[in-house]
């Protein structure tokens, strides 16, 4: 059963559970996706050459805490939508990039052969990475860390929310227990109420201010890669989670409004029919995993110990 | 020399038509174009007799930003919007067109109705010059939504670019009784809207980044050389991506019915509403055939507008698409419907939502 939660890419089925966690499926599962993520010249020997080493990257130390949060994913109660319900989410202590990884940051790993080429070649170096997918953010937090010696990944949704803080957007969607298309037509007038023209160029890092744990440009016009697989939960009368399917190949994205995109997208252009309004830009800032290393490390280890393969 | 002939027997004409006009006894009514997807008031059926419908276009050359990226457009617009206004008479009325070339504008521009008869549809009689302004009248002798475009030939090749650039618009021509079912029963619409699609081409730099010029002219060999290769880079419904979609989506409510008037002066389209129909449709936008019933899609021949009458059954969001969904969702040609009301459930129900597939069992 556990080796079916490693398939990126694909819908993965969780049996059903009454006590459920909520969200602990989904993170089991990003856990073990990160774990096999692609690591770009991971089979390189040699070590990273002297001239492409970077200071450390300038981090913001947040104290343990548990806060009030509003789970990711989609909810079904009875087969009909709600709102996604609020959950007491905990974290570790936790080291946060206090601004967004810089293009000029991107292109040292694509000049080492650590990360893929961008589409933008035109980026300017002072600015935000942006366009860049999940994949790449996971081949750029790869490369840091074997650059660096620590741990760096990408935040898992709950760990974004807590370092945003009063920059987090809690998008509980509108309910209608009659009629879902009341619901439907809620959901699109939001979204475009946010369509207010929010130029989508990159601004200097600090354009967008600092929240209050010092965070530089958090829910500016660069949205920021989770880690956090998209999941779909049934929920009981109890609002217990009765069965969740996880699909790893869509992450969810935050920023001035939470969304979830295919972990290859670069550019999360706006479309047709029912997609909302897209982010600007797709971009994303790590942070330093201080606690899971070792048993990341064990469990990538034990992987390859009895060859479990990735479908 | 050809233009010039062309400007003088416009002058000409100018000076002749409030005379003819008087000759012909007839009442007037002067109409207030607005914008789209909007149409003037009017009534779609008259026990009146022909009246002269006075209209005033002004060509408007300008910069626009047609996509969220902030892409500009060297656009030219009759009266500032793309598509231009449209125009609604009934058959028999004389359709007077003031067309005013502003003296600020850089270049000519005249005007080809579709739905008029000879001199290239008045494109030989109307071609002003910035500072100059022109007067035409025509019978409107055919019933259906025609295109109306600038044709300025003699001056340069410049058809395709004013055109591409936004200088189309559309004419209605109602039947006197309004319009009918195949059977003759009358079809009557609660809303009108007016989309005009037009495809775009906006030059791009060796990086792949869109250029934008100081002026029309210095647009003009870039844009050439790109509407050569019938690639364009964005196709819209009026004038930019989204112009039709979130906040600008188009109201209805269940229960009303809607015409909805598509016109394409370049090139071929193929609407459809998602979660929709046709009920009636004029896919070639004439009236004296009969309309088509109970549409998927309909086809919009480049140069020609169609017309197609849906009463809505359900509230919820539609989106009105090129179906070729590349010119939809990549190049822009969406637009939304925003429909309030009740849901029907026996028009459709989720009976069961998603839910782990019971496949899994023979996966193991």
């Amino acid at each position: 059963m556990m080796r079916r939660l490693w398939l990126p890419g694909h819908s993965s089925v969780l049996p059903p559970s009454r006590r459920g966690m909520l969200g602990a499926a989904a993170i089991l599962a990003a856990v073990a996706i990160s774990a096999l993520a692609p690591e770009h010249g991971a089979g390189r020997a040699s070590p990273e050459p002297a001239a492409l080493r970077l200071a450390a990257p300038d981090l913001v130390e947040l104290q343990a805490g548990h806060f009030r949060h509003r789970a990711a994913g989609e909810f079904l109660r009875d087969g009909r939508p709600v709102a996604a319900p609020l959950v007491t989410a905990e974290t570790k202590t936790l080291a946060v990039m206090k601004h967004q990884v810089m293009a000029v940051d991107y292109q040292r790993c694509v000049e080492a052969h650590a990360c893929p080429v961008a589409d933008d070649d035109g980026a300017i170096p002072d600015l935000p990475m942006v366009k860049v997918s999940w994949r790449d953010a996971q081949a750029y937090a790869s490369w840091l860390s074997r650059l660096t010696g620590e741990r760096f990944r990408l935040p898992t949704d709950e760990e974004w929310a807590y370092a945003a803080a009063g920059r987090f957007e809690d998008d509980a969607l509108p309910e209608n227990a009659r009629d879902d298309s009341q619901r439907r037509l809620a959901i699109y007038d939001r979204q475009a109420r946010r369509q207010e023209m929010l130029d989508p160029a990159p601004r200097p890092v600090g354009s967008f201010g600092v929240n209050e744990n010092g965070l530089l440009d958090v829910a500016g016009n660069v949205w920021e890669w989770t880690d956090t697989c998209y999941t779909r939960n049934a929920l009981d009368a109890r609002g217990d989670i009765v069965a969740a399917t996880v699909n790893c190949g869509i992450r969810v994205v935050e920023g001035r409004h939470r969304t979830y995109m295919s972990d290859f997208i670069r550019d999360a252009r706006a479309g047709g029919c029912a997609i909302g309004t897209p982010p600007r830009n797709l971009g994303f800032r790590l942070v330093r995993d201080d606690g899971a290393w070792d048993a990341r490390h064990r469990l990538f280890a034990w992987v390859r110990l009895f060859g479990l393969r990735i479908e | 020399m050809i233009a010039k002939t062309a400007i003088r027997a416009a002058v000409a004409l100018g000076l002749a038509a409030p005379a003819l006009a008087q000759a012909l006894e007839l009442p007037r009514q002067k109409i207030e174009l607005v914008a789209p997807p909007f149409v003037h008031p009017h009534a779609q059926a008259t026990k009146e007799g022909p009246k002269i419908v006075e209209f005033r276009l002004t060509a408007e050359e300008k910069e626009i930003v047609i996509d969220d990226a902030g892409t500009k457009l060297r656009a030219m617009t009759f009266n500032g919007s793309i598509p231009a206004p449209m125009m609604v008479v009934h058959e028999g009325d004389y359709v007077e067109v003031t067309l005013v070339n502003p003296a600020t504008n850089s270049m000519p521009h005249n005007i080809d109705f579709h739905a008029a008869t000879g001199a290239s549809g008045g494109g030989d009689l109307t071609l002003v010059n910035p500072g100059e302004q022109v007067v035409l009248r025509w019978k409107a002798t055919r019933t259906g939504v025609f295109v109306y475009h600038c044709i300025p030939g003699g001056v340069g090749p410049m058809v395709p670019w004013h055109i591409a650039s936004g200088m189309s618009g559309t004419v209605m021509v109602l039947p006197r009784d309004g319009l009918k079912d195949r059977n003759g029963r009358p079809l009557r619409y609660d809303r009108v809207y007016y989309l005009g699609e037009q495809d775009l081409y906006v030059p791009h730099d060796a990086k792949g980044k869109f250029k934008s010029y100081d002026t029309h002219v210095d647009a003009f060999a870039d844009t050439m050389d790109l509407m050569r290769k019938l690639v364009p880079t964005h196709v819209v419904f009026n004038g930019r991506v989204g112009a039709l979609t979130g906040r600008n989506a188009m109201p209805a409510k269940v229960g009303e019915t809607v015409l909805i008037v598509h016109s394409q002066a370049d090139r071929d389209s193929r609407p459809h509403l998602v979660g929709g129909h046709g009920d009636y449709v004029w896919e070639s936008g004439k009236f004296s055939n009969p309309p088509e019933t109970d549409l998927e899609t309909w086809f919009i021949r480049g140069g020609s507008a169609g017309a197609a009458l849906y009463t809505f059954l359900q509230p919820g969001v539609y989106a009105y698409v090129n179906h070729n969904m590349v010119e939809a969702f990549e190049l822009g040609a969406t637009a939304h419907f925003r429909v309030e009301g009740t849901w029907s459930d026996d028009l459709m129900t989720r009976i069961r939502a998603p839910e782990p597939s019971t496949a899994k069992a023979s996966l193991r």
